[in-house]
């Protein structure tokens, strides 16, 4: 039951991060990733959110598997952010890779904080 | 958009059995996780060295990106599963060892996205 559930939050959570970047990009161009932080932070935010919500009996576990690991796992993504910091230094511009990595982990991190502290408060 | 959204089914379904295959309690360090968003990293450098090298000698399969690189290697790895985690290993009290995953796997995938571009490079030239 659980692979469906994911699956199902995963179809959904992808493509969303596909057209999220690209209307980000259309708006603020591509020389610098904010369409990548903008869902890993979006994901964060949710994913905290949800956990608190499950900690404190509010969603149960299906609702979990779609919106978790299936929804918030396919929405957020490791490989585009590490390579478009990778692209940044090689672009010679270490100094925006160093600001985007800093800001994706410490954004991310804050966005769980936040995220959990909203789920605690139902 | 089909293409991403079936990637994306195929790298979570993958993220999971890893989950499965490496368990970890409430507390500990999600090993699972490290796996996932390191190979991913890494595999990411390798297929767009790949597909760097082919647009330059042909015409790759225009699916390819979409497919593999935004939705299997995107649904694989999870940014959102590696905050909470570090975040529930803060709350659970084991600072030092929040800290030194969300620095420690941060640095591991960025070497391994560098270490499969730089591979594939030297592979393919």
């Amino acid at each position: 039951m659980t692979p469906l559930l994911i699956a199902l939050g995963a179809a959904v959570g992808a493509p969303l991060r596909f057209l999220t970047d690209r209307a980000v990009q259309r708006r603020l161009g591509a020389a610098f990733p904010w369409g990548t932080l903008l869902v890993n932070v979006a994901a964060c935010l949710v994913l905290g959110t949800l956990t608190a919500l499950a900690a404190d009996g509010h969603a149960g576990s299906r609702v979990v598997a779609v919106v978790g690991p299936g929804f918030c796992g396919a929405l957020s993504t490791y490989s585009t952010f590490t390579l478009e910091a990778l692209r940044l230094t090689e672009d010679g511009r270490p100094l925006p890779a160093l600001l985007y990595v800093v800001a994706s982990a410490g954004a991310g991190l804050a966005a769980v904080g936040a995220g959990w502290a909203l789920g605690s408060a139902f | 958009m089909a293409a991403v959204s079936a990637g994306g089914v195929v790298g979570a379904e993958a993220r999971y059995a890893v989950g499965e295959l490496l368990p970890h309690a409430a507390g500990e360090v999600p090993w699972s996780t490290v796996v996932v968003n390191v190979s991913g990293c890494f595999l990411i450098g390798v297929l767009m060295a790949v597909l760097a090298v082919l647009s330059r000698r042909a015409r790759p399969p225009r699916v390819a990106r979409p497919f593999l690189g935004v939705g299997v290697l995107g649904g694989y790895t999870t940014f959102s599963t590696y905050a909470l985690e570090a975040h529930q290993l803060a709350a659970a009290g084991r600072l030092a060892v929040a800290l030194t995953y969300a620095v420690g796997a941060l640095a591991a995938a960025l070497a391994a996205v560098w270490a499969g571009t730089a591979l594939t490079r030297r592979a393919l030239r």
